[in-house]
């Protein structure tokens, strides 16, 4: 059976932009309002889903060549470096810190060691979100 | 500085069990990693005991966030001992599965999981957060889950089924609870629970809750709720089996000490009776299914809930003897169990069968293997000078103290029938007619005894040095009895 999926291929194509767009805009919006290292995650995951259900799974495996099961686990590892690194400083376990940088063209910036925090929860969110969605529909 | 240690027993199997993510295929690599990583664990915990009894309960505030308000690891001489307990016998586990299992199994991350698992064992034996309680739980649970169903058998996944939609409801139990408890009161830091309960004293309202959480940790400990345990404890491989029974109960019912003892404590004529009434019931209905089972296995999950309700007699009495003798037995218990899983799955490979019938003789061609069961049976009977000795009698001393004589008489009762029911089993399939000749008997593999002779070894050794464990267990003992202890420690420096 080959059904006509012509209109869910090109609409995909613009839509997976907005999405990770919206997703990345979420994940840095989580520092003061709504949004965060998870919800991006879940957004971004959601946009690799939507490739591999439009498109077959090996040209997204081709263009995309992610394990994301590791992928699931380097988010882990990073998050937790962030809450290790304190540890060797002389702070307590997961003990963040922030401060203001003047960066050339974003101006005065606030950088916050939580977002290596929330960038590895995103990672691992994505790796297991787009993991089940994969393990499920390999079923035999 | 000092205090970042206590957060290692949880945080080291993680990034261990993530790293051996990237390490899939090769199994054995993985094992030993995995085991130098719980000796690590072990021996942090055995110095963070140390330190625990020189200058009393160590508190980790997470990201410096001051108690109530941040989470924070609490470490006091019951929590850490018991950490110290499951990382070792973890590790003893961990070698018996580089050991015997098989390779498919090595490779489907289970040393991975196995580590998550005692990340969430490690985890909520060390929360001094009700909430960070549930989260670790969920660890543990998530856990338990595929390593109940890695193996594959059809057997596994019908008893995985029931495991997973029970334990999903007793999460969402345990939800409701922590979401009325916090309506109740306004905190979920143990410590300041603790404290506010005191001070607007045990309503009826907040027993009510107190039940709710009783239900809840029944489950996961198995008392009186135990439905779904024999089953789901004896389906999955040897070394899983080893683990859970192990550890898994003792999570629950180390839960219900810390709460019953910490926070539900003013009402004990409606707490700690509803308690002793589920241990007797759960004495009873474990001691009758041990006897009544043929298959090996069957027969070690039901010595599981026996020891469910034995503990948990000590807390319904909750005199400081009684306590100290349920934390011996919680310690003994976890080395006795994980032995005795041991060494029925030893035998079930050998003979290529879990019942009975299918066993006899097996003593002629593997003494060895006899003489460990043997001692493993009188280390659970309570026969001095083995481990589980000195927690019994703590126990039924302070009963009769007490004046608890149907405690005291069905928990001695019980002991009888523990003994029974693996007398059984060391007279069948031990004694008897040799079924397969000298030049037939399957080879044990080389090594495969060494860490049930360890776990001997630990048992005799706990029995023998009661001794000297004992100022580390009454000091556990003395802090669950008095409450304040424990929340000066968390609270003392705000107030």
């Amino acid at each position: 059976m080959n059904i006509n999926d012509v209109i869910l291929k090109t609409v995909s194509k613009a839509v997976v932009l907005i999405i990770l767009t919206f997703g990345i805009y979420l994940f840095f919006s989580g520092h003061n309002h709504p949004g965060g290292g998870f919800i991006g995650g879940l957004v971004i995951a959601s946009a690799f889903v939507l490739m591999f259900l439009s498109y077959d799974s090996e040209t997204v495996s081709e263009a995309l060549p992610i394990d994301f099961k590791k992928l699931s686990g380097l988010g882990v590892l990073l998050a937790m470096s962030s809450g290790i690194a304190p540890m060797f400083l002389g702070g307590a376990f997961l003990s963040q810190s922030f401060g203001y940088f003047d960066l050339p063209i974003f101006g005065k910036t606030e950088l916050a060691t939580v977002t290596i925090f929330e960038a590895g929860i995103a990672l691992t969110v994505i790796g297991v979100v787009v993991n089940i969605i994969l393990s499920i529909s390999e079923d035999e | 500085m000092m205090n970042n240690l206590l957060v290692l027993p949880m945080l080291l199997p993680i990034i261990v069990g993530v790293l051996l993510i990237f390490l899939r295929t090769y199994g054995r690599i993985q094992a030993w990693i995995s085991l130098i990583a719980m000796a690590l664990t072990a021996s942090i915990s055995g110095f963070l005991l140390q330190q625990v009894q020189m200058d009393g309960i160590i508190r980790l505030d997470f990201g410096g966030w001051e108690p109530p308000f941040g989470i924070l690891f609490v470490a006091d001489s019951f929590a850490v001992l018991l950490v110290l307990t499951s990382s070792i016998v973890t590790a003893i586990c961990l070698s018996y599965a580089l050991i015997s299992t098989s390779k498919e199994l090595q490779t489907m991350y289970f040393y991975p999981t196995v580590l998550f698992l005692i990340a969430g064992v490690n985890g909520s034996f060390l929360t001094g957060d009700l909430f960070n309680l549930f989260v670790c739980f969920e660890v543990m649970l998530l856990s338990s889950y595929v390593l109940l169903t890695l193996g594959n058998s059809k057997r596994q996944l019908r008893e995985a089924i029931k495991y997973v939609s029970i334990n999903i409801v007793s999460s969402w139990f345990f939800l409701v609870a922590l979401a009325f408890l916090y309506g109740a009161v306004g905190t979920l830091n143990m410590a300041h629970l603790a404290d506010r309960v005191a001070e607007v004293g045990q309503t009826p309202l907040l027993t009510t809750i107190s039940i709710v959480f009783l239900v809840v940790f029944s489950l996961k400990a198995g008392l009186l709720l135990y439905f779904w345990l024999p089953g789901s404890y004896s389906s999955p491989p040897i070394v899983t089996s080893a683990l859970f029974g192990a550890l898994l109960t003792k999570v629950g019912i180390y839960a219900l000490f810390r709460v019953f003892s910490l926070i539900f404590h003013h009402q004990p004529e409606i707490t700690h009776t509803i308690i002793g009434i589920m241990a007797a019931l759960t004495l009873i209905g474990g001691s009758l299914g041990a006897i009544s089972f043929n298959d090996l296995r069957s027969i070690a999950a039901y010595n599981v809930v026996v020891a469910v309700g034995f503990i948990l007699v000590g807390l319904a009495i909750a005199t400081p003897a009684a306590i100290e003798g349920s934390i011996y037995y919680i310690i003994h218990d976890m080395v006795a169990k994980a032995l005795l899983f041991l060494l029925i799955g030893t035998m079930i490979t050998l003979s290529g069968t879990s019942k009975m019938a299918g066993m006899s003789g097996l003593m002629k061609n593997y003494p060895l293997l006899g003489w460990s069961f043997f001692i493993a049976m009188l280390s659970l009977a309570g026969i001095p000078p083995l481990s589980g000795f000195i927690g019994k009698v703590l126990i039924s001393s302070a009963a009769i103290d007490n004046g608890s004589y149907v405690l005291l008489a069905l928990s001695l009762l019980s002991s009888i029938f523990v003994l029974y029911s693996l007398l059984r089993v060391f007279k069948n399939c031990f004694w008897g007619e040799t079924i397969v000749s000298k030049e037939e008997q399957l080879p044990l593999r080389r090594g495969v005894l060494i860490p049930c002779l360890v776990l001997v070894g630990l048992t005799i050794l706990i029995g023998l040095g009661t001794e000297s464990m004992s100022p580390y267990v009454s000091g556990a003992a003395e802090t669950l009895v008095n409450p304040s202890i424990y929340i000066d420690a968390i609270l003392g420096k705000i107030q």
